[in-house]
């Protein structure tokens, strides 16, 4: 049984159902959403953080904190909160070298 | 005559009303922002396919908030927007661009830099949690998104924001368990007759309280001691209130107290900092008409002390007048003058909005060593008291040196406020006396890339 | 308000040298003032790259940077702590098959000062760094340099210097010095007077200025290194990394941050200000891509510069001055002075107080320069 998500939807999404990943689980959203949004619908937090004991979930949602950020399938680092979701997106909490 | 490089940073109320008026007198201008529509953070908009009407979005501010999204219709041939964009540095009259184009140089000669401000934080316990998020990132996740960040929400802090985003959760069907103010009922008494400047403002303040009440949500004016429990997410929020205290069980926290100017980039383009005493921050310098101590640069807006929406369209539109005037433009000398009035009007308001809601710095002297101040490298209270007690930090620059407080990806916004505070009360010395975190390259971060990118003049 | 200090050394600058002399010096009983204008360890000291290496440098300078490298072993004694050294080793990479015969030349001839270096072939820095770009044909490695945290170092020189009873002053910029036939009179920004009977010219960027006011000729260049660092990345740069040329270097800390630099920054000793290039920073990213190519896409969370000195011949001034034998000068480090300079204190004060030396300086006498 997949975690329940952090957050809750209350308004209506007309728009598109979208799947994506998240560190390799299927997961959907909607059109409109944000990477960090599309997470957190699905999962508690956004992984663990860097330093603290606690995993990370964004806080600002405005681009300040620069707690959010993910990398897509090529490596690229998307800040969840200000990057939109879209379909077949693979996306990865933790960056690993591909060297071991 | 060669037309001059005109840039704006930010499209926010502020710059949103300076590029268009410059436009709107015929001068072409770059307005560069990092969100993906016009409108800042107030009057954000949502991304295409999370659209809700205006009203829905932003209540009373609909109006305002219309008007912003469509104060560059019809001037675009004029106004080379650019959304998406990072201004990632800044010097001499050159930015430097990260956006859907990659990086690139921008040349200017003259800049009204209109970037903002974000929430300002002060560490509790529990603050780290997946779960707590800044009191504006809960509302954008609301407004923007359609999502409440939680089941049982409780919103703590103090500002006008509070009450605001907490009665907008209410409203939207999300259940708010509890209104947690630092601020005391006889502080806000004390400050009535300031805010009653503007009738309007106080009135809907007063309205959103009354609409929490009539919900049955507690309110609590006057806490301390704020705590988040819960082991890996917030399962309650804890305050203590003069000699009693509370609990209330929930899942999700919105905090935040108060507001921050975002500086990065006057700091970085060498523009002269004062201490303002009232907000406890240090903020550029500009002149009463909007001018930075760097007489190319111009400032406006919450970038440049904390005034609001209201007032950062008036300074968006008044410093645009300066910029123009500057050039030789004639300008509306009656419209100036209106708008300085207006701003004035608000300033006195602001003055009364601090006294309701002070920033309570107090609470810093009870952090514990534990608790992380620096969210970002894991820098403790303990981290940052060793680094004065054993290797003698006494200014702020120092105290990153050895501790890494504001080294990483957030360059300070979150904590650099706690860490002056906390450094200023060990040092027992005054907290604008401690130093402010120097800018550096890149304000957020840019990728590491292959490409080299050309100027654009 | 003035204050007059009557002591036996005046050092001006409180950089990892000169603190490291101030320590010394009171080891040895001698009588201490040391003046900066900033902080102790926040120049030069405390911006460079963090590299503890000897390998790639001057022949000229192999004894001093060979006497440098126990101390560093030894910080936890010398000044209660560690600096965050760690002797990762540092690999020098070759881009060509003329960078790789460079490295060669290079071996033997540290070998005979003394410096074992190993050479690695293109297949096996393969297998030893699988993470090296295709563009990599071989290395050069130096298993026992290392790197630290050079933001702690100076600073840690300048308590322990302090704790062993040195009168150390920061924020205290000097503004002239001279010699009055007997004592040196520095005299520094609010009415500070130091009479001393040596006095040590340890001010990096600004030491050029200090020797002009003694005639003693110093062609000192402003040095501004571009440095960069990334988010914290799992840890897989097992060493410190250089290339021939010099143009990008980079390590990674234990945290996972990726430090890099290259290129110069802007600087300028009458501001006093310094800070990194964008263009500059650009392109030190692109020449990491091709040395580490996994670290494209990571993000850059903030760059730095700094000043330094550089000398025509990027070899140090150290040792007396022209005209006065207790002026002695240690300046100049032209970029690669951090891990010299613990030893730099030490042989600042055998020159004072045992008046020589057992460390080979000769050839970074100021005479040079005449």
């Amino acid at each position: 049984m997949s975690p329940r998500g952090q957050f809750v939807r209350l308004a209506e999404r007309p728009g598109a159902e979208i799947h994506f990943t998240i560190d390799g689980t299927p997961a959907t959203a909607r059109a409109g959403d944000t990477v960090l949004t599309a997470i957190l619908l699905n999962r508690p937090s956004l992984g663990a953080s860097d330093f603290t004991p606690h995993d990370r979930a964004g806080f600002c949602l405005m681009g300040a904190c620069q707690a959010c950020w993910v990398h897509d399938a090529e490596g690229r680092r998307r800040r969840g909160c200000s990057t939109l979701i879209e379909p077949d997106m693979a996306l990865f909490t933790k960056w690993m070298p591909p060297h071991g | 005559m060669v037309e001059p490089r005109l840039v704006v940073i930010g499209a926010g109320p502020a710059g949103v009303r300076a590029a268009a008026t410059l436009a709107r007198a015929g001068r072409p201008v770059v307005l560069i922002d990092e969100n993906m529509r016009i409108g800042g953070q107030i009057y954000r908009q949502p991304p295409p396919g999370a659209e809700r009407p205006p009203e829905a979005l932003y209540g009373f501010e609909a109006a305002k908030a219309v008007s912003i999204h469509r104060a560059l219709d019809g001037l675009q041939d004029r106004i080379d927007y650019r959304p998406e964009t990072l201004v990632w540095n800044a010097r001499d009259r050159v930015l430097d661009l990260n956006g859907p184009r990659g990086t690139e140089r921008l040349v200017f000669d003259r800049l009204i830099l209109a970037t903002g401000a974000t929430d300002r934080s002060i560490p509790f316990p529990g603050w780290t949690l997946p779960g707590v998020f800044s009191l504006g990132g809960a509302q954008i996740a609301l407004k923007a998104q359609g999502c409440a960040i939680g089941r049982r929400v409780a919103f703590v802090g103090t500002g006008p924001l509070l009450p605001l985003v907490a009665y907008q959760y209410a409203k939207a069907g999300a259940e708010v368990v509890a209104v947690l103010d630092t601020s005391s009922f006889l502080t806000k008494l004390k400050a009535a007759p300031g805010l009653l400047t503007l009738p309007k403002l106080f009135a809907k303040g007063l309205y959103y309280l009354a609409q929490l009440k009539r919900r049955g949500i507690p309110i609590v004016e006057g806490v301390e001691g704020l705590a988040v429990e819960g082991a890996t997410a917030p399962q309650a929020i804890t305050w203590r209130h003069g000699t009693t205290g509370g609990r209330i069980e929930c899942d999700a926290v919105g905090a935040g107290f108060g507001l921050r100017s975002e500086t990065q980039l006057a700091d970085l383009l060498g523009c002269a900092f004062a201490f303002d005493d009232l907000t406890r921050q240090w903020l550029p310098v500009k002149d009463a008409e909007g001018r930075a101590s760097e007489r190319h640069l111009y400032l406006a807006g919450d970038g440049a002390g904390i005034a609001g929406a209201d007032a950062a369209e008036l300074a968006g539109e008044r410093v645009a007048l300066t910029l123009l005037g500057d050039l030789g433009s004639r300008v509306d000398a009656g419209r100036i003058a209106m708008l300085d009035r207006g701003l004035a009007r608000i300033q006195r308001f602001r003055r009364a909005i601090e006294a309701a809601f002070p920033f309570p710095h107090r609470f810093h002297a009870s952090i514990p060593d534990t608790l992380t101040i620096c969210r970002c490298e894991g820098v403790t209270a303990g981290d940052l008291r060793r680094q004065v007690d054993g290797r003698e930090a006494s200014e702020m620059n120092r105290l990153k040196a050895y501790s890494r407080l504001g080294m990483g990806r957030c360059q300070g916004r979150m904590c650099a406020s706690a860490g002056t505070e906390l450094l200023s009360h060990w040092r027992a010395a005054e907290v604008g006396a401690v130093g402010r975190l120097r800018g550096q390259a890149p304000v957020k971060p840019i990728p590491v890339a292959e490409s080299s990118p050309g100027t654009m003049a | 308000m003035s204050e007059r200090l009557t002591t036996d050394v005046a050092i001006i600058g409180g950089g990892t040298a000169g603190c490291a002399a101030a320590l010394a010096l009171r080891k040895r009983g001698l009588s201490v003032v040391l003046l900066d204008k900033g902080f102790c360890g926040a120049g030069a000291s405390g911006v460079n790259f963090g590299g503890v290496r000897r390998q790639g440098r001057s022949f000229a300078e192999l004894p001093l940077a060979a006497r440098a490298r126990p101390l560093w072993d030894r910080l936890p004694e010398l000044v209660g702590e560690d600096g965050e050294f760690k002797a990762t080793g540092h690999v020098k990479l070759a881009r060509s098959e003329a960078d790789m015969a460079t490295l060669e030349t290079y071996a033997q001839g540290a070998a005979e000062h003394g410096l074992d270096l190993k050479l690695i072939g293109p297949n096996a820095v393969r297998d030893a760094y699988p993470w090296l770009g295709p563009k990599v044909v071989g290395a050069s490695l130096c298993a026992d340099d290392g790197q630290a945290n050079p933001r702690l170092v100076g600073p840690a020189f300048a308590r322990a210097a302090r704790r062993a009873g040195a009168d150390i002053r920061e924020l205290t910029r000097v503004e002239s010095a001279s010699f009055g036939g007997e004592t040196f009179e520095t005299v520094a920004a609010g009415g500070l007077r130091v009479e001393s009977r040596w006095l040590i010219n340890v001010a990096g960027a600004w030491a050029g200025k200090v020797a002009e006011w003694f005639g003693d000729p110093a062609p000192v260049a402003t040095l501004a290194p571009n440095m960069a660092v990334t988010e914290p990345l799992p840890f897989f740069i097992s060493r410190s990394i250089g290339v021939c040329g010099g143009d990008v270097y980079v390590r990674q800390v234990d945290r996972g941050n990726v430090v890099f630099g290259g290129g110069a920054g802007w600087g300028d000793i009458d501001l006093d200000r310094a800070r990194p290039l964008a263009p500059t920073t650009e392109t030190a990213m692109a020449k990491l891509i091709d040395m580490i190519p996994a670290l494209k896409g990571a993000m850059v969370i903030r760059s730095w510069s700094g000043l330094d000195g550089e000398m025509p011949d990027h070899i140090p001034v150290i040792g007396p001055g022209l005209h006065h034998p207790r002026l002695l000068h240690a300046f100049g480090f032209s970029g690669h002075g951090f891990q010299l300079g613990p030893a730099v204190g030490e042989v600042l004060c055998e020159l004072i107080v045992d008046g020589e030396t057992s460390t080979d300086i000769k050839a970074f006498a100021i005479a040079r320069f005449q």
